[in-house]
């Protein structure tokens, strides 16, 4: 139980994560954006003519599409300035001696192999531009489970990688996506066979350690019929001056019947900007749910979304945001209701302190012929002090008249009588504004992990010290 | 049973809410195991005078002193108040939603004493007092006061005084909007912790003397217009309950008039 820890003063920086390694790497291509960097790129992987083709044409719509101007201000990323790929070290190791020693320290220090070994099904390990580690347990490796780097999914299962690559999110979707269509690297391939049930997460951890450095992590995963998977995603970077950016696409495919859980925390340094989308296509009777924690980042547009595509298909998206000083969290999600009898729910909860900025940003729509569909979204935003700010804007657009919606909407702040009532109760105000707060983010909290779950509560805790007067 | 030092002395206390004077010059003295009851009209400032006790940041105190146990309890903070055994039940206790009454008492209680607990030991405490307030098991694991009855709001209150054993404690119109099942519990939870805690003042504020008839008071004070204007023992509150606060129109105007 975190809840009842009285927590000693914890002598941390805010940022626990922002240390930063001497920058190694044995590819580093020139910095910018180029057809010779994404040329470099696909070389550099000895892709089929296909994905080089594929890559070149997403540049193409990349150089096309105008910077979004709909969400956060995303003028001060500048491309030019990124380095849009850096290898790290030769190959991918399958155990943690294989991976070099300094990137091994790197993710001691994050904890990775611990959690490997109490509680995940694998691990996959992201430093720079590539997957350093990946490996998976036997047990499930031999049930069929494919768990690489989506190099690997590629080179080693390239029709089923195929028959999926970009089919959920296609290069011109968005600017970002087809960025990240240019220039991917790195992310997981997850293939898990009919009727399987990986009961414990598989997880995969990206780290960014060089300055400027784009990442831009790509990944697939296919839940066949009937089978379950939950994966959990964590980010962090060293604080640089310079800005860092991450573009990710997350693609699922969620077969009939089958149930798929997505969790990430970014805790990304406030130096980072995060443009990510991800985007679930769910089938007959199946299940997605995305969990999306976004505590770090300078700036964060990310809508994780469910396409409901078959009957009864469902989809599920809670989300976390907390945004400090000089943090713009653009977050929220979409839910596109395509057959009957779909069903979604977005729970969004939001925390703004000292100048931050959150906004939920949501879409729920109701396509033609998918009647008896449902939907309810509830988001609550929390004000921490009077500089903090936050918005909403959700769209809801209905083609079936028997569509039963509901959208809740609450702004709160910490109240004068709460805060009474805690105090009265021997808490001393800070320890009393931790209480509301960890209340609040209770209904997100209590669907993590609970490394994670500790985890988020300690950021809180952290956030709330000394935030009186 | 009753201490010979008081545990509460308040003298010419004045405070006001917005500018607006409330508290015109309350004195009162409460010693370690007495049992006070402070009625009055609406709007008197009974609530006030709690809040004031209790340290409410909105109450300013224009004059006067209140000592607490031999120290100026103006001069602490809510929480170090309350951590030195200053209770009070609330008439209108805020919700936490996503925080169960369990985790809350858990902090609270180490708050209180200072010292860790063991989870066993605090559930302990709990069961004893859940089982004390007629409350099932489940109510601990409930979000504090979120979506709560009237009655289980209050049976919350004094579960909370039952944990933190409080030195002295103020009940703010805990009876008010009780039906008379959910009244004699709590009524029977305060005679029990009166009884458990020898030393443990009590101030219980009430409009009506419905809850007289079950808790039985040492002092009983009526209080018009920011001031108590009489002081007695329990034959007061059935006076007040024959004849109404008419009784004291006078004192009423009397103290208009001295504002």
């Amino acid at each position: 139980m975190p809840h009842d820890q009285t927590v000693a003063a914890l002598n941390l920086d805010e940022y626990k994560y922002g240390f930063k390694d001497p920058e190694k790497y044995v590819f580093k291509a020139e910095k910018g954006l180029s057809k010779r960097v994404v040329e470099q790129i696909s070389a550099m992987k000895e892709e089929p003519d296909w994905m080089r083709k594929f890559r070149l044409k997403a540049l193409e719509i990349y150089e096309r599409k105008p910077v979004p101007t709909w969400g956060a201000d995303l003028s001060g990323l500048n491309m030019d300035e990124i380095y849009f790929y850096v290898k790290p070290s030769e190959g991918e190791g399958r155990s943690w001696d294989e991976v070099p020693e300094d990137i091994k320290r790197t993710f001691d220090r994050l904890g990775i192999p611990e959690a490997e070994r109490k509680s995940l099904a694998g691990v996959g390990a992201q430093y720079e531009s590539e997957m350093v580690y990946h490996k998976i347990k036997d047990e499930l490796a031999d049930q069929g489970v494919i768990f690489d780097s989506i190099e690997d999914g590629l080179k080693n299962h390239p029709d089923l990688f195929r028959q999926y690559f970009a089919t959920v999110i296609p290069p011109h979707d968005n600017k970002y996506a087809a960025l990240n269509s240019a220039v991917w690297s790195g992310g997981s391939f997850i293939y898990v066979p009919p009727g399987v049930e990986v009961d414990i997460p598989l997880q995969a951890y990206f780290r960014v350690n060089s300055e400027k450095l784009g990442q831009f992590e790509r990944t697939l995963i296919i839940a066949d019929e009937g089978a379950k998977l939950h994966y959990i995603e964590g980010c962090t970077a060293p604080t640089y001056s310079t800005d860092s950016f991450h573009s990710g696409v997350i693609e699922i495919v969620v077969n009939r019947g089958a149930n798929v859980r997505y969790t990430t925390i970014q805790n990304w340094s406030n130096n980072m900007y995060n443009l990510v989308t991800q985007r679930a296509r769910v089938g007959e009777d199946a299940r997605m749910a995305w969990l999306d924690g976004n505590l770090g980042s300078k700036v964060t547009m990310k809508y994780p979304s469910c396409f409901l595509m078959e009957r009864g298909a469902s989809g599920e998206i809670m989300s976390i945001a907390y945004a400090g000083a000089g943090q713009h969290q653009d977050a929220g999600g979409k839910m596109i209701h395509a057959a009957p009898y779909t069903t979604s729910e977005i729970v969004s909860k939001s925390i703004s302190k000292g100048g931050g900025r959150s906004s939920y940003r949501g879409l729920v729509k109701v396509e033609k012929g998918a009647h008896h569909a449902s939907s309810n979204v509830e988001c609550d935003a929390l004000l921490l002090d009077e500089k903090a700010r936050t918005d909403t804007y959700p769209y809801i657009e209905i083609d079936e008249n028997d569509a039963s919606i509901g959208h809740e909407a609450t702004v709160s702040k910490i109240g004068d009588e709460q805060l009474f009532y805690l105090m009265q109760r021997g808490l001393g105000e800070d320890e009393a504004r931790t209480m509301v707060v960890r209340g609040f983010i209770e209904p997100i909290s209590k669907n993590l992990p609970l490394e994670y779950a500790v985890e988020l509560n300690r950021l809180v805790e952290l956030e709330m010290e000394g935030s009186v007067g | 049973m009753t201490d010979e030092k008081p545990l509460l002395t308040i003298e010419d206390l004045h405070a006001s809410v917005e500018g607006n004077e409330i508290l015109r010059g309350v004195d009162l003295v409460v010693r370690g195991g007495e049992l006070h009851a402070l009625m009055g009209p609406n709007g008197s400032g009974k609530s006030t005078l709690a809040k004031v006790i209790a340290g409410h940041p909105a109450y300013e105190v224009t004059g006067g002193s209140i000592t607490y146990r031999g120290d100026d309890l103006l001069a602490l903070e809510v929480d170090e108040r309350a951590r030195r055994g200053v209770f009070m039940a609330f008439q209108y206790p805020s919700d936490i939603p996503g925080v169960t009454i369990a985790q809350f008492l858990r902090q609270s209680v180490v708050a209180r004493t200072g010292k860790e607990i063991s989870v066993f030991d605090f559930y302990d405490d709990l069961q004893k007092a859940m089982e004390l307030l007629e409350v099932d098991e489940k109510f601990a694991e409930r979000f504090v006061n979120d979506g709560f009855s009237g009655g289980e709001k209050k049976r919350n209150e004094i579960l909370q005084m039952a944990m933190m054993k409080p030195e002295l404690a103020i009940l703010d119109e805990t009876d008010s909007g009780l039906d008379i099942d959910a009244l004699k519990i709590v009524a029977r939870g305060v005679n029990t912790l009166h009884a458990e805690l020898e030393k443990m003042g009590a101030l219980i504020i009430t409009h009506y003397q419905r809850i007289l008839n079950y808790i039985t008071p040492d002092v009983v004070h009526v209080m018009v217009r920011g001031r108590i204007v009489e002081s007695g023992d329990r034959t007061l509150a059935e006076k007040l309950e024959a004849e109404g606060y008419e009784l004291f129109r006078g004192e009423e105007a009397a103290a208009g008039a001295a504002s």
